[in-house]
C-alpha cells in the first residue's frame, strides 16, 4: 500500500454510532483525531498514541482496535461504534463496583468490556484478564473492572 | 455512597483539557536541549517554515523574572544561556495547524557548547560539575535520637546493607496539558492539575501579574500520582507565555513520548544501613544514610528527602536511631513528587533490612516485626510518641492470617523441594505513612474551606482540592451530607477555580480527606451556627431554613468558613527534627506471594495481602481502589518499570519499551481495614493514598529472597537482573 503525501484530501464515508458520515481528510489523518477533532466525538482518548494503552479503543465492524494506529481512510464505508453510543444505564456495574477512579482509561475499557459482554463465548477460550490486558489502567488495580465485568456478564446470563 | 461522577467518566462524558472544543486554538509545541549540560550558542531557525505565521517565545518574552515559582526559583522557565538537561525548554512555538507545529519544532536547531555533566548521583561530583553551592547538595538534613556510635559498638551483632531504587515514571493514562488565554486582561489558565494555586503562584511570578489578573482553573485530571503537583506550573507558564505574545487562545498538550521524556520522576535513591540488634532481633540501634539523586532543579526535592527520612526508620521503636539524608543535583530530568514521596524509597531499603537481619539471626521475619513494632507509648525516629490506639501487632497477625502465611510457606517450602523449575515464596512487610503536610507544613499552608449555602438551598463545597481519581468529589459530598444530614443530591462540589474557591492547599501528600476532609466538617459546624435561629424555630428542614435566611437577607451571602489550626497537642521544631512529624500515620502489613520460573527467570506475584488501619474508612469501594491501585503501582516499580537513561534522559519513553502493569500481571489482591480514628481526620479517617506505594516492593523482594535463597536489594528487580543476581 502507498501512503499518500499527508496534504493529499481524501473523502471518506463510513457508519458511525449507526449513522453514516462523510468527512475529507488528509490520507494520513489518523481516525482517532477525525473522530475527536473534526467530528467532535471526544469521549474516545489519546493515552500514548502507539497502541499500547487502549484509550483510544473503539469497535470497527464490531471488533476492538485502536483507534491512534487506524488511518481514517481505512474506515472507508466500514463501522465505527465509539464510546458516545453507550449509555450509562449499560453501565450499572461498572458505576456500583468503583471500575473508573480518573476515568481517562474508562472509554477505552469501556468498550473492550462491552465487545467482551456481546461475545461471551470468548470467555471459554480466553481468560477474561487476557482480554482486557490491552486497556492500561493506572489507578484501579484492575480488580474492580474485572470484578464489574464479571457482575455484568452473570446478569447478562440470568436474563 | 457510589463515586459520583463515574457515569460521566465511564462514558466518556467527562471534559478533560483537551476535550474542550478547539475550533479557534492555536497548538503549542516545545523546543528543547538535545545536551544535559552547555551554554546556549546559537538558535537557527530553518528554512521551509514561514516563521511569521507562528506565535514564537524565547526567554526574552517573559515579562517577570524567569524562574518557576517553587519551594526555590533555580529553574527557568526557559533556558536562556545554559542548559541544565536533556529536554529543557527552550522556545515554544505555537499555531492553528498541530502539523506545521510539528514541523517547525523540527526545523529549529539549538547549537549547545558541552560542558561536563554529572550524571551519577552516587558518585561525588568533580569541581568542574559544581553547579548548586559548594558540593551540588540541594538539601542535607539529619534526624537523631539517643547515642548511636556508643550503640553500635555495643551492640552484640550488627547487620549492614545497601539498598537502591530506581526512578518510576507516574503514566497517568492522561498525558499533560494547559490552554491558556487572555480574557479582559485576565489570563485564564484551564487545565490538568492537582494543585491550582501553585500554578496561579508562579504565573504571578513569573508574568508580573497579580492575583486577579491570573485565573486558573481545574480541568477533569486524568490521574495525577505526584505527576501534575509541580509540573503544571511550567506548561502552564508556557502556554501563556504564548497566548499573551500572540494574544490567541493556546493549547499545549504533551503526547506520551514528550511527557515521559521531560516531566518528572520518581527519585531514585541509595540508602545504607547498619542496624545493631540482640540476639532476639529486637532493635538496638539503626544508622541510616538516604541519598536521593534530585536532577538538575530543586523542584520539591527538600520536602521529598524530608518525608524519606522521617519514614526511613519504619514503624519500629528503637531507642538509638540516627538518619542522614542529602538530595543531590545531577544533569537529568529533574526529579518531582510521587506517590509516597520519598517513603516508599526509604521503607525499601528498612523492610529488606529487617528480613536480612531475621535471616541472619535464624528467626521468624514476622517475629522479628512483633518484637519490634511500635506499641502505644513508643516513639518513632522523631521522637514523636504513639498514642493513637492503633494496635500494629494486631495489623500484622490479621495479615498473617488473612494470607494464612505459616500454612502457605510451608506449602512453598514442600513445593520448592519437589519442583525442577518453579521456585515459590512468601514475604512480608510492616509500615507506616504520616498523612498531611509534614511537621509545620499544615499551618504555613493555613488551609481555608468554605460552604456557602445558596439560595435555592443547594450547599456548595468551595476548595482547591482536585479530583484526580482519588474520589475527592466522592468523599466531600459524603462528608457534607453526614456532617449536616442533608441529601447528597442537594451538595455540589464546584471546580477548582481560583477566582471562586479559597486556597486549601494542594492535592497532595494524602491529605484531602484527612485534613481537608476535616476542616469541611469544621466549616459544615461554621454553617450551621449561622443557621441555627433559622432551622430551630419551626422545624423545618435544613432547605427551607437556608431558603428562608436569604429570604430574610437578600443581598448577604450564607458561607460557612474554617481555617487549618496546629492541634495544640502537637509539637514539631524544624531546626532539630523532632516531634510530631505528622498529626497522624495510617499503619499497615503487606505479604506478597511469589513464583519464579528458573528457566526465564520471570517473575509473578501470585497472591496479594494487604491489612491497614486507617482511622475511619469514609468509603469502603473508594478506599480498597485506593490501596489496590497503589499495590499495582508498586508492583509495576517493584519488577517492571525501568528507566533507562543516557545523558540524564530517559530512552525507553515510550509504553512499548516502559512497561506497567497490565490486566494479567496483577494478583488478587485481599484487601481488609482496621480502624482506630484519630481526632484530627474527617470521621476519624486518616489519608490513604500514598500508604499502599510503601509496602508491595519489600514484601515482593522479601518473598523473593526465601523463595530463591537470592539476595537481592534493588530494584526494578527484572528478570535480568534477578538472573545476574542468582549466577554470579
Amino acid at each position: 500500500m502507498t501512503i499518500a503525501p499527508e496534504n493529499n484530501m481524501v473523502d471518506v464515508s463510513f457508519t458511525l454510532n449507526g449513522k453514516l458520515v462523510d468527512v475529507s481528510v488528509s490520507a494520513t489523518d489518523r481516525l482517532l483525531d477525525t473522530l475527536r477533532y473534526d467530528l467532535r466525538l471526544a469521549g474516545t482518548k489519546e493515552g500514548c498514541g502507539e497502541g499500547e494503552c487502549g484509550a483510544c479503543t473503539v469497535l470497527l465492524d464490531g471488533l476492538p482496535v485502536n483507534a491512534c494506529l487506524i488511518f481514517t481512510f481505512q474506515v472507508r464505508n466500514r463501522e465505527v461504534q465509539t464510546i458516545e453510543s453507550i449509555d450509562a444505564h449499560e453501565l450499572e456495574e461498572f458505576h456500583s463496583e468503583g471500575a473508573t477512579q480518573c476515568g481517562a482509561c474508562s472509554p477505552g475499557v469501556v468498550m473492550t468490556a462491552l465487545w467482551i459482554r456481546n461475545h461471551p463465548s470468548l470467555l471459554q477460550t480466553h481468560q477474561l484478564s487476557r482480554l482486557m490486558a490491552g486497556n492500561l489502567c493506572r489507578c484501579t488495580g484492575y480488580d474492580a473492572i474485572v470484578k464489574s465485568l464479571e457482575a455484568s456478564l452473570s446478569i447478562q446470563e440470568r436474563n | 455512597m457510589l463515586r459520583v461522577e463515574a457515569r460521566s467518566k465511564l462514558t466518556g462524558r467527562e471534559v478533560f483539557i483537551d476535550d474542550l472544543p478547539a475550533e479557534d486554538i492555536w497548538w503549542a509545541g516545545t523546543v528543547r536541549s538535545s545536551l544535559p549540560r552547555g551554554r546556549i550558542r546559537d538558535i537557527h531557525f530553518g528554512s521551509g517554515i514561514d516563521w511569521s505565521s507562528l506565535i514564537v517565545v524565547d526567554h526574552r518574552d517573559i515579562p517577570g523574572p524567569n524562574e518557576v515559582q517553587m519551594i526555590e526559583r533555580d529553574m527557568p522557565v526557559l533556558a536562556a544561556d545554559v542548559v541544565r538537561h536533556v529536554h529543557e525548554p527552550i522556545v515554544l512555538l505555537a499555531h492553528p495547524s498541530r502539523r506545521i507545529v510539528r514541523q517547525a519544532v523540527q526545523a529549529i536547531s539549538v547549537t549547545i557548547d558541552p560542558d561536563e555533566p554529572m550524571l551519577d548521583f552516587r558518585h561525588p561530583p568533580t569541581p568542574q560539575q559544581i553547579q548548586y553551592g559548594s558540593d551540588n547538595v540541594f538539601k542535607k538534613l539529619k534526624i537523631e535520637k539517643g547515642t548511636v556510635d556508643e550503640a553500635l559498638a555495643a551492640a552484640p551483632i550488627v547487620v549492614e546493607g545497601e539498598y537502591e531504587t530506581g526512578a518510576q515514571e507516574h503514566v497517568y493514562i492522561e498525558p499533560q496539558g494547559m490552554q491558556a488565554q487572555v480574557e479582559n486582561d485576565v489570563l485564564v489558565v484551564k487545565g490538568s492539575m492537582q494543585c491550582p494555586y501553585y500554578i496561579q503562584h508562579a504565573l504571578m511570578h513569573a508574568l508580573n501579574r497579580n492575583e486577579k489578573q491570573v485565573r486558573v482553573i481545574q480541568t477533569a485530571t486524568g490521574g495525577g500520582f505526584g505527576g501534575k503537583e509541580d509540573y503544571p506550573s511550567i506548561i502552564a507558564l508556557h502556554a501563556a507565555l504564548l497566548a499573551i505574545k500572540g494574544n490567541r487562545p493556546v493549547r499545549l498538550i504533551y503526547d506520551r513520548q514528550e511527557d515521559m521524556a521531560a516531566t518528572t520522576k520518581r527519585h531514585p535513591a541509595l540508602i545504607r544501613h547498619r542496624t545493631g540488634v540482640d540476639h532476639h532481633g529486637r532493635l538496638l540501634v539503626q544508622d541510616i544514610d538516604v541519598l536521593l539523586d534530585g536532577g538538575a532543579y530543586v523542584t520539591l526535592s527538600p520536602v521529598v528527602l524530608s518525608r524519606s527520612i522521617i519514614h526511613a526508620a519504619g514503624p519500629y521503636h528503637c531507642e538509638n536511631v540516627r538518619i542522614q539524608g542529602r538530595v543531590v543535583l545531577t544533569n537529568s530530568v529533574p526529579f518531582g513528587a510521587f506517590r509516597g514521596f520519598g517513603a516508599p524509597q526509604s521503607q525499601f531499603a528498612n523492610e529488606r533490612q529487617i528480613d536480612r537481619i531475621a535471616h541472619e539471626l535464624n528467626i521468624d521475619p514476622v517475629q522479628i516485626r512483633k518484637i519490634n513494632l511500635i506499641k502505644d507509648g513508643q516513639t518513632t525516629a522523631t521522637n514523636q510518641v504513639i498514642n493513637d490506639g492503633a494496635d500494629r501487632i494486631q495489623v500484622l497477625d490479621r495479615a498473617i492470617d488473612l494470607a494464612e502465611y505459616h500454612d502457605r510457606k510451608k506449602a512453598h517450602e514442600v513445593f520448592n523441594v519437589q519442583h525442577p523449575t518453579l521456585r515459590r515464596g512468601i514475604g512480608v512487610a510492616s509500615f507506616f505513612h504520616g498523612a498531611g503536610f509534614t511537621g509545620s507544613g499544615e499551618v504555613q499552608l493555613a488551609s481555608q474551606i468554605h460552604i456557602h449555602g445558596r439560595p435555592d438551598g443547594i450547599l456548595e463545597v468551595r476548595s482547591s482540592n482536585v479530583e484526580m481519581g482519588q474520589g475527592a468529589l466522592t468523599v466531600f459530598t459524603q462528608i457534607v451530607a453526614e456532617r449536616m444530614a442533608y441529601d447528597q443530591d442537594y451538595i455540589v462540589i464546584v471546580a477548582a477555580d481560583t477566582s471562586v474557591v479559597p486556597n486549601s492547599g494542594p492535592t497532595v501528600a494524602s491529605r484531602t480527606s484527612m485534613i481537608v476532609g476535616k476542616l469541611l466538617e469544621q466549616a459544615c459546624d461554621d454553617l450551621s451556627r449561622q443557621l441555627n435561629g433559622e432551622s430551630n424555630t419551626d422545624g423545618t428542614a435544613l432547605k427551607d431554613a437556608i431558603i428562608r435566611w436569604h429570604h430574610i437577607r437578600p443581598d448577604q451571602e450564607l458561607i460557612g468558613k474554617a481555617q487549618y489550626n496546629m492541634p495544640p497537642d502537637i509539637h514539631w521544631n524544624d531546626l532539630t527534627y523532632e516531634g510530631d512529624a505528622y498529626s497522624a500515620f495510617a499503619w499497615s502489613t503487606h505479604i506478597a506471594e511469589v513464583e519464579i520460573d528458573l528457566r526465564t527467570f520471570v517473575i509473578r506475584v501470585i497472591n496479594f495481602t494487604a491489612v491497614q488501619e486507617i482511622g475511619k474508612v469514609l468509603n469502603e469501594t473508594l478506599a480498597r481502589g485506593q490501596i489496590q491501585g497503589g499495590i499495582t503501582q508498586a508492583i509495576g516499580w517493584a519488577l517492571l518499570e525501568q528507566c533507562h537513561w543516557n545523558n540524564g534522559s530517559m530512552q525507553n519513553n515510550n509504553l512499548s519499551d516502559y512497561v506497567i502493569p497490565t490486566c494479567p500481571d496483577v494478583p488478587p489482591i485481599a484487601v481488609e481495614f482496621l480502624e482506630s480514628p484519630t481526632p484530627h481526620g474527617a470521621q476519624g479517617a486518616k489519608g490513604i493514598g500514598e500508604l499502599p506505594m510503601n509496602g508491595p516492593a519489600p514484601a515482593i523482594l522479601n518473598a523473593i529472597a526465601q523463595a530463591t535463597g537470592a539476595d537481592p536489594r534493588s530494584i526494578p528487580l527484572t528478570p535480568e537482573q534477578l538472573m545476574e543476581t542468582l549466577l554470579t
